[in-house]
This record gives structure tokens, C-alpha cells and sequence, in this order.
């Protein structure tokens, strides 16, 4: 028996939509698997990450609050994706939008006013923004690989934020920790549902993966970015420029990953840290794959991640998991989607080896 | 400055570089196959626990060696089967592979926190190995002369050997490559499977030599710098070389300037600087567009063969 792939002419698009789901079934049975077979109760490991915070309504407003950057960085980086623009310092972006949100925010510290935070999230915007355009320049001018700059500007980003943290924005009532000052009530997102940590960058998560679900769909531009990453031959022929398309992908991705930045600055942090950078931007990744880079699809695998997350801190303290547990699970589902994704590319063919037995 | 101080600043600079340039080495050739595998810090992570554990159970460096290595390979394989057989993207899947690499040896080496491990004997005569000028040549670990010894051999093999050839054909144009009869597939997996090992290795270098405790995420990012040292080098052993050890010289600058606690730039600007050359390298073989040392044509592109 000899298996083969065969190229489909079109996409299946029932197992578009149908891998994310196997993939995540299969990360779950494979997590069940390993965690017994390394001394753990695998079946409620599994289900303390994947189930649990979903059944307790406790946890809900945690998924909120961990989702909405997910799903705000994701949609930003599905636009380029879908247009073979592969920015990955999605982090670097995100980390650049929350400082210069916080740079609005220790300048405006002794003023008050409702301009304040307006002012914050459009510094965040255009700090994201600022650093896509460095990737964006140097492949529109020189034609330099994307992929490795975004990469390389995330540490440099990371090294902006240490060196201000320890020196020039460093809190001089912080007792020495390398911290800003706490911000002002002007200077934090109000919390959107009263009683819970549910504050105003959640909402925004929804309204970014509607807007962008419908400026995907249904606009020209939309469109263009659709079919420059189809068939960029036809992108070609019809004149669409592929600079312009660069340019736009990385500013919506940048932009995005800076508005996410300065809302969980605003947001959860109420202050800039040395520890502010979690990841989130490569877990963005994970989200933007396993959405099918469909901003709707994004909002529901923004809320898959944020219950690993969620799942994997409960599961720390319930069962003694270690704080790993939730990155393995995240890169199995990973793991996962990229392996059954085949199945949308290709049609799997069992064949048996001329000669054999019937 | 005195002799002695000089001898171990260039020891400690020695010690940084060799990781680097041990990982490098294998991404370049997995490069220049024309595979990008953003998966070295996990590769790296998973030699380290692998060679850790396996020395601490045996009490023999040299198998913790290769059964980092061979874990490391394996981890590649996986990558490999994903990219390569079901036409994977190499950027996601080489993250996944990193994420995955961070959270396995952290939960395979959460026993192993705070333990230590026996290292490798010296190499040369203590009377050579233990002298304050001459250790500077017979003073280091074995996995030193190893990373100096895979250069030559993986410069000798690009540039000299047939089967470099075939390697460079398949990172340049692998339709042609193919046409011609050889398999793709099999050697970019071949390729992917040197990058691992050279990654594993690397990795155990952290938790088996630099400091033989393990701790997590003892690679602390430098996996991205080594891929950065592949760009940095335009895809060239000898410049790799060179490259692994600037970039070790820089981060012994900025290890010790930070323990001093005084600096003529900030200790995160010299973190950084890496990643800046980095890019201006890239930018800068792009305005000469020379053909020759650009990057291969097929770096990231799937194959997959007509028929």
C-alpha cells in the first residue's frame, strides 16, 4: 500500500474549515498521551487546559482579556499573509506600539483630559507602524527578505524597551526597579463590562476582526490582497502595484501589533515592564494560521489560545502541570494544522504497488 | 591590561561564539539547500536537555553529546516530514518547532533544575591545558576544536566536494536540479538533518560546558542569532566564521560591561548590534546584487515535482 498525494485543482474548502478542528482534536489526544506517559493524569490535564475554562464562567472574562490582543495582532498579520508578505516581528511591532503609548503617557502624566488616551492609542498605532516600515522600506527600495528583518527588529525592539526601562524611563519613585511609573486614571482603558477586568481592548478586538473580515471580503482592496497572494502573475497583469501591496500589509500588520501593544499597556500592565514581552506576537502566528487567515475565524482561534493560556495557569495550580504545558500544547495544534493542511492542498491516494495481490 | 586578563577575555569570547557558530554552520547548510529553518532556538533547547539528561544518567559527556545530537535530528525530522514531504510553510513551521523546543526541555528538564553534570576532560596534557599563555590553543573543550574542524569540513564540502554541488544546485534552482535527476526531497532532508544535529550540539554546549547546571532556556535566544550569523555571513563558511567570532566579541562586551556595571554604550546597545549589522548586511548585499553571494534562490520556496 503506497500512499500518494494528488494536487487538487481547487482548495477543498470543507477541509478548510474541518483541519483546524482535527488539528486541535489531535493535539489533545496526543496531550492526553504524553502527560500520562510522563507521570501525569493526562485526561484532566487535557481537560483542565482545553475544557475547563470554557465550562467555568469565572474564567470567561480571563479569555476575554487574553484573546483580544491575540485576535487584534492576528487580523493585522493575516492581510499580509494572504499576501505572501511574511512579517513575523509581529512581537517587535507590538512592543514599539506600547512604548510609544507609554512615551504619550509619561509625557501627559501630571495633565488630564479625555484626549489622553485617544492620543495614547494613536502613539501606539503609529509605533507599530513606524517599525513594519522599516522592513517595508528596505523590500519595496532594495528588495531585502522581510522574513529576516521583522525577525531581527523584534530583539532590537526588545533591547529598546530594557535600555528605557533601566535608564531614561525608569520610575525615580520605583524604589530601582527597572519599571515606568504606574499611569493615571486618564491614561487606563476604562473597564468595558463593570464587575470584571474586561476593559476596552476587547470590544476593539471585535470591532478590528469585523472591520477587517469585511475590507477582506468586501472591498477592492480586499481584493487585490487576495489576489496577489492567489496568483501573482494575474496581480500582475492587472496592473496591481506590489509595493503598494507591501507597504499596506505591513502597515496594517505593524499598526495592528502596536494598537495590541498599547491597549495591554493601558490595559492589564498600567504600566510599561521589562516583562511586558510575552510572546504574544508569535503566538499571533499560531492564531492567524489556525483562523485560516479569515479575520472571524481568527476571533474564534484567538479564543482556542487564550484557553490554553488560561487552562495552562488553572492547570498549574489545580495539578501541579508545569507552566510549559500550555507552549507544548500551542505548538502541537500548530504541528497539527500545518500537517493536516495538506489534506485542503492535496487529495491523499492509497494505491497498491503494481503486482500485489488484489 | 595584562597578558592573563587578555587570555581569559579571549577564552570567555571563544566560549560565546562556539554555540553560534555550531548552529550557524548547520543552517547554513540547511540554507543553502533551500530550506529556512526558523527552528534553531528550539533545536538547540532540545540538544541541550537531551545532552544533559543523558549525561547525567551515564556520567559520559560524550554520549550526552551525541544523544543531543540524535534528539535534535529527530526534532529536525519532524520539521523535515512537515516541510518537505507534506509541503508545509517552512516560517510557521519553524516557529512551531521553536515553541515547541522551549516547552518540551523545559518540561523534560524540570527535574534536572539546579543539578550539575560532569564535563569533558581536557583535551591536551595539563602541563599545555593549564598553562596561563598556551590554553589559549590547548585550553578549551572538545566541542571547540569540533566547531573549528566542522568549518573546514562544511567550507571543503560546499565548495569542493560533488556532493556540495548537489546541494547548491538544489538551493539555487531545484526544477532543474530535479530535471536532471537528482532528488530534491532527499537532500534538503539531508540538509534539515545537519542543521539539527549541528543545532543539538550547540545546544548542549549551554547546559553541558558554558555552565554544566541546566536551568531553563539556557540558550537564551541565541538560536536567533545564530540565524542572524547565516545572513550576516552571506552563506559563506569562512565568513561565518569570522562573523561567530565578532558577534561573541560583542556579547563578551556586553556580558562584562554589564557586570561592571559601567559602559561607554549601553549594555543593550551592544545586544543589539548583532541584529542591526545583521541588517545592514542584508541591505547591503542587496544594493550590490551580486548573483554569487546573495542569498540561494529556493531559500523558504516548497518543492514539490511536477509529475
Amino acid at each position: 500500500m503506497r500512499v500518494s498525494l494528488e494536487k487538487r485543482k481547487e482548495l477543498s474548502r470543507s477541509m478548510l474549515y474541518l483541519t483546524p478542528v482535527i488539528a486541535v482534536a489531535l493535539t489533545m489526544l496526543t496531550g492526553a498521551i504524553i502527560f500520562t506517559l510522563i507521570g501525569y493524569d493526562g485526561v484532566a490535564a487535557v481537560w483542565e487546559i482545553f475544557v475547563h475554562p470554557l465550562t467555568d464562567s469565572n474564567r470567561w472574562q480571563d479569555l476575554g482579556v487574553k484573546a483580544a490582543p491575540l485576535i487584534i495582532i492576528a487580523t493585522g498579520l493575516s492581510f499580509g499573509f494572504r499576501a505572501n508578505v511574511w512579517n513575523i516581528g509581529a512581537e517587535g511591532q507590538y512592543v514599539m506600539g506600547a512604548l510609544a503609548g507609554t512615551g504619550v503617557a509619561l509625557v501627559t502624566w501630571e495633565m488630564s483630559g479625555p484626549w489622553i488616551l485617544p492620543a495614547m492609542l494613536a502613539a501606539g498605532v503609529m509605533g507599530g507602524m513606524g517599525w513594519a516600515a522599516v522592513p517595508a522600506l528596505l523590500r519595496t527600495r532594495l528588495g531585502v527578505n522581510e522574513i529576516l528583518t521583522t525577525l531581527m527588529l523584534t530583539y532590537v525592539a526588545i533591547q529598546v524597551l530594557y535600555f528605557l526601562m533601566n535608564g531614561p524611563w525608569k520610575d525615580p519613585m520605583g524604589f530601582g526597579f527597572p519599571q515606568t511609573r504606574m499611569f493615571t486614571a486618564d491614561q487606563l482603558l476604562p473597564i468595558a463590562v463593570p464587575g470584571t477586568i474586561v476593559h476596552l481592548g476587547v470590544p476593539i478586538a471585535l470591532v478590528v476582526a469585523l472591520a477587517a473580515w469585511i475590507v477582506m471580503g468586501r472591498t477592492v482592496f480586499g481584493f487585490r490582497i487576495r489576489t496577489v497572494g492567489r496568483a501573482p502573475q494575474a496581480a500582475r497583469y492587472a496592473g496591481f502595484d506590489a509595493n503598494a501591496t507591501v507597504w499596506a500589509t505591513l502597515m496594517i500588520g505593524g499598526g495592528l501589533a502596536g494598537l495590541a501593544g498599547v491597549l495591554e499597556a493601558a490595559g492589564p500592565f498600567g504600566q510599561m515592564t521589562p516583562q511586558f514581552p510575552a510572546g504574544y506576537g508569535f503566538t499571533a502566528i499560531i492564531v492567524a494560521f489556525l483562523g485560516r487567515l479569515n479575520p472571524l475565524g481568527i476571533v474564534l482561534a484567538g479564543i482556542v489560545l487564550a484557553v490554553t493560556y488560561v487552562g495552562g495557569e488553572t492547570a498549574q495550580t489545580r495539578l501541579g502541570l508545569p507552566d510549559a504545558a500550555a507552549g507544548l500544547f500551542q505548538a502541537m495544534t500548530l504541528f497539527f494544522l500545518l500537517a493536516t493542511d495538506v489534506l485542503v492542498r492535496y487529495r491523499i491516494r492509497l494505491a497498491r504497488p503494481e503486482g500485489a495481490a488484489a | 591590561m595584562s597578558a592573563v586578563v587578555l587570555v581569559s577575555i579571549v577564552m570567555s569570547v571563544v566560549g560565546v561564539s562556539t554555540p553560534i557558530l555550531l548552529a550557524a554552520l548547520g543552517e547554513l547548510v540547511a540554507e543553502k539547500s533551500g530550506v529556512l529553518n526558523l527552528g534553531v532556538e528550539g533545536m538547540m533547547l532540545i540538544g541541550a536537555v537531551a545532552g544533559f539528561a543523558v549525561t547525567y544518567a551515564t556520567g559520559s559527556p560524550w554520549l550526552g553529546v551525541v544523544a543531543a545530537a540524535g534528539c535534535a535530528t529527530l526534532a529536525s525530522l519532524m520539521f523535515g516530514y512537515l516541510t518537505l514531504s507534506l509541503t508545509s510553510n517552512q516560517v510557521a513551521t519553524g516557529l512551531a518547532l521553536t515553541i515547541f523546543g522551549i516547552s518540551i526541555s523545559s518540561l523534560a528538564g524540570e527535574s534536572f533544575v539546579g543539578l550539575t553534570v560532569p564535563i569533558f576532560g581536557p583535551v591536551f596534557p595539563a602541563a599545555l591545558a593549564q598553562d596561563p599563555m598556551l590554553r589559549l590553543v590547548f585550553g578549551h573543550s572538545p566541542i571547540v576544536y569540533f566547531s573549528l574542524a566542522m568549518t573546514a569540513a562544511v567550507w571543503w564540502f560546499l565548495a569542493r566536494s560533488r556532493g556540495g554541488l548537489i546541494l547548491r544546485a538544489v538551493g539555487e534552482n531545484d526544477h532543474s536540479a530535479h530535471s536532471i535527476g537528482y532528488s530534491v526531497i532527499a537532500v534538503r532532508y539531508a540538509a534539515v538533518a545537519f542543521g539539527g544535529a549541528m543545532a543539538g550540539i550547540a545546544g548542549s554546549f549551554y547546559s553541558m560546558v558554558l555552565t554544566p547546571m541546566w536551568a531553563e532556556q539556557l540558550t537564551a535566544g541565541r538560536g536567533w542569532i545564530a540565524l542572524a550569523l547565516v545572513v550576516f555571513a552571506v552563506w559563506r563558511p569562512g565568513r561565518l566564521l569570522a562573523g561567530a567570532y565578532l558577534f561573541g566579541l560583542v556579547m563578551t562586551l556586553e556580558l562584562q560591561s554589564k557586570a561592571a556595571g559601567f559602559a561607554l554604550v549601553p549594555p543593550e546597545f551592544m545586544a543589539a548590534l548583532p541584529y542591526l549589522a545583521t541588517i545592514a548586511v542584508l541591505a547591503l548585499i542587496s544594493v550590490r546584487r551580486t548573483g554569487a553571494s546573495a542569498a540561494p534562490a529556493c531559500l523558504g520556496r516548497p518543492f514539490k515535482p511536477a509529475t
